[in-house]
């Protein structure tokens, strides 16, 4: 490979102390014609303030819709190795497990037949194999769906669900977030690689209330473990928190939101009904409480950036699901939620928009769910609302 | 050499098969953690069994050479097992405890950078900017970059009073968890699209066009057979390029970022919460965006002075009220920070009770 292009702008980025994204283009790009043109049209960006790509087209491997994003450099003639330039998504292991293995052996694929660069990971948690040719796509899904790996979504189909590491190494995990992830990906194959919805959709399960997925405020359906029952306070153990310098009265009593707990120097106490299950205390002092009971997932529903309406974060539609093997309560509720969808969704329009422009009853009649308090901050301001004409019944004492 | 025998519809492999052996053997059970040092925590199982999870910073974007490296690591102290965390950092999974300092010697001398656990700030959520996306109206990994080398010391050393989540969006269609973050960085426009009219008449649905808009500022022209735009009530927020790419937006001289503050995605103690405007603009100024980097270090070093122990940026700013956050970092409140979009009556001050 000949020389690399001069970079003196990008070459900036290369000084400090955090791990520069630009060192990595210039290794791909040493012996990579695709890295060395991503490289000279990155300058190009940066002296110019402005981005070179053109629109996705359509683009993709046979028999599927979803799983690669069309990218053009618009200044073909300037960089003609990222001419084609498209992204590859990889389904990626629940949790974000791997092996060194599997590693080298998505690199061996990737150098032959991309540019040598990848994100671990994109936003919605796929490998992300950054750069290939049109022709090159068919092989490289080959040569990764012979060796068990498959495509993550894109386009107007459900996404790659992610999850927070879970019960795999984490002692706060209410609920298998691996195996949730792994089941509805398994289940929902075909609308995972043929985009068939009126727009995206996310599923990411978060193990508690601490949501290192961001399932909140990232998924239209943000699946969120807790628990129905006490919180268990092994009192040894507050002891250990305090002689180690903990201000048990302050950092944990103080700031408990719903003012359940007590502690007299003695003994800590928690008014377990009383609790809203926030993880604040548990996260402080993991060895001395522990969550038991009833272990199951709060589903919410909605939540996305801000286009079209404002951003949203996911409102609780199921306050309390049971989350065991094969998870059949949540794969019904999904498909009555995607059939809803379907029936009266917009083009571009997200679930969570839907619900709010034909309001939450529809929605919940539709699904065949109550509601519940659990479900709003507050009631209604306003005292005008609508009735069914089956809610009047005449002569009726209501 | 012909291509091997492509599969559909498999799905990804199964975890299981990645999880190192101690992990198989006390899957659920753990007990708890200790952070031992900022890069370094140790989960301890009912059992008695334990393992090491030694984290390191990662730009995300990653070379298959820089990918070799690390499962060459892994493989020599992990039995090859390895793993990123949701904010991209890397994880070796060290299951034999002799492997712990051996695996921190080398990952120093390598030039590795350890830390992101615990009261600190850990590797920033980002989307592609100008590296491999349409939409950008500013790069993120540059921007990512001179934050993280800003605050390096955050990341392998210091505390802060709780975690403090930096999140970088190339465009305000927010691919990373902009909106509910600690401090994140979102680049906008501030010029009307302009139209290539014989353009959106062959490429654009005029419908879906008009849909787009959140202001409702797009109409039909049915003699160009395109679209129009009232200039007064365009907010510039490029979601009409999305769908119609003649609308271009991008403007090099008047792009730039904006910077939110006092979002959270956790329930602890507060609900979640979105990330609120503290500045409105900064130019786009690469490669090293120096301006932005300054406003972010005042934002952080006032929550550093003033936050109690725990509080995030969102609960620090709610107790001591948005006219002191302005004072304190010193930020101009603009007639940008006034919400006239959609929930703007529900910011507005209902209250006498406020602070000088």
């Amino acid at each position: 490979m000949s020389e690399l292009p001069k970079t003196p702008l990008l070459d900036e980025l290369e000084k400090g102390p955090w791990p520069s994204f630009v060192t990595e283009i210039k290794k791909a790009a040493k012996k990579n014609a695709m890295a060395k043109d991503e490289l000279a049209q990155l300058e190009k960006s940066y002296r110019d303030k402005r981005g070179y790509w053109k629109h996705g087209g359509i683009v993709g491997v046979r028999g599927y819709g979803a799983g690669v994003i069309g990218r053009y450099s618009s200044l073909p003639d300037q960089f003609p190795n990222v001419a084609n330039f498209h992204t590859v998504r990889i389904n990626s292991i629940a949790g974000f497990f791997y092996t060194s293995d599997a590693i080298k052996m998505m690199c061996d694929i990737w150098d032959k037949y991309g540019s040598g660069l990848t994100n671990f990971h994109g936003s919605t948690g796929d490998a992300v194999l950054l750069g290939t040719t049109t022709e090159n796509l068919e092989p490289i899904f080959a040569e990764f769906s012979s060796r068990g790996w498959d495509l993550g979504g894109s386009g107007s189909a459900m996404r790659t669900p992610s999850c927070c590491v879970g019960p795999a190494r984490c002692e706060w995990a209410h609920i298998d977030t691996l195996d949730i992830t792994y089941s509805i990906t398994q289940e929902f194959q075909d609308e995972l690689h043929r985009p068939a919805f009126p727009y995206k959709y996310k599923f990411k399960t978060a193990g508690c209330a601490v949501d290192c997925i961001a399932s909140i405020a990232r998924a239209d359906c943000s699946i969120i473990g807790t628990w129905r029952g006490k919180i268990a306070i092994d009192q040894d153990a507050v002891k250990w928190y305090e002689k180690n310098g903990m201000n048990i009265q302050q950092e944990i009593v103080g700031r408990c939101p719903t003012k359940c707990m007590s502690y007299d120097g003695k003994t800590l106490k928690i008014n377990d009904e009383d609790c809203s299950r926030c993880m604040h205390c548990i996260a402080k002092m993991t060895k001395a409480l522990k969550p038991t009971g009833e272990k199951g997932a709060t589903i919410l529903i909605g939540s996305k950036a801000p286009f079209v309406i404002g951003a949203t974060l996911s409102w609780v539609i199921i306050p309390f699901m049971k989350m065991e093997p094969p998870y059949t309560e949540l794969k019904e509720f999904t498909r009555k939620v995607w059939e809803y969808w379907d029936e009266y969704g917009k083009n571009r329009e997200r679930i969570g928009e839907l619900i709010i422009r034909r309001g939450m009853r529809d929605f919940l009649e539709y699904v065949g769910i109550q509601p519940d308090p659990r479900m709003v901050k507050e009631p209604r301001r306003d005292p005008f609302f609508f009735w069914k004409a089956e809610e009047l019944v005449p002569n009726s004492k209501l | 050499m012909a291509a091997p025998q492509r599969r559909t519809d498999i799905g990804p492999p199964h975890y299981k098969d990645f999880l190192p052996p101690v992990i198989q053997k006390n899957y659920g059970n753990w007990k708890y953690h200790e952070v031992l040092e900022p890069g370094v925590m140790v989960h301890v199982s009912n059992s008695g069994d334990k393992i090491w999870s030694v984290r390191v910073a990662s730009p995300r974007l990653l070379s298959t050479d820089t990918l070799r490296d690390v499962a060459d690591i892994a493989a020599k102290y992990c039995g090859g097992y390895l793993r990123f965390t949701t904010r991209n950092n890397i994880e070796f999974l060290v299951s034999d405890e002799k492997n712990l300092n051996p695996l921190k010697e080398e990952l120093k001398k390598k030039g590795y950078m350890m830390g992101g656990i615990g009261p600190r700030v850990s590797n920033i959520v980002h989307t592609q900017g100008w590296i491999h996306c349409h939409s950008a109206a500013s790069d993120a990994s540059g921007l990512v970059k001179v934050l993280m080398d800003e605050f390096a010391e955050y990341f392998t050393n210091k505390e802060l009073p709780n975690k403090v989540r930096l999140a970088v969006a190339c465009c305000t269609n927010m691919c990373g968890a902009v909106h509910c973050s600690d401090i994140a960085i979102v680049a906008v426009h501030r010029k009307v699209p302009h139209i290539d009219h014989e353009k959106v008449s062959n490429m654009c649905e005029v419908p879906s066009t008009i849909a787009a808009c959140p202001t409702g500022a797009i109409s039909p022209d049915p003699a160009k057979k395109s679209v129009k735009v009232k200039e007064d009530k365009c907010m510039y927020c490029g979601n009409c390029f999305t769908v119609c790419p003649p609308m271009e937006i991008h403007d090099p001289e008047y792009d730039g970022v904006a910077i939110v503050a006092g979002g959270k995605v956790g329930n602890l103690r507060t609900p979640p919460k979105f990330s609120k405007l503290v500045v409105p603009f900064i130019k786009n100024n690469p490669p090293r965006w120096p301006e932005v980097v300054s406003a972010v270090k005042k934002i952080l070093s006032a929550y550093e002075k003033g936050a109690m122990k725990h509080e995030r940026v969102g609960e620090w700013i709610e107790r001591i009220g948005w006219e002191k956050f302005f004072k304190v970092t010193g930020l101009p409140f603009t007639h940008q920070h006034i919400d006239d979009f959609l929930i703007a009556r529900e910011t507005f001050r209902t209250t006498a009770a406020f602070k000088w």
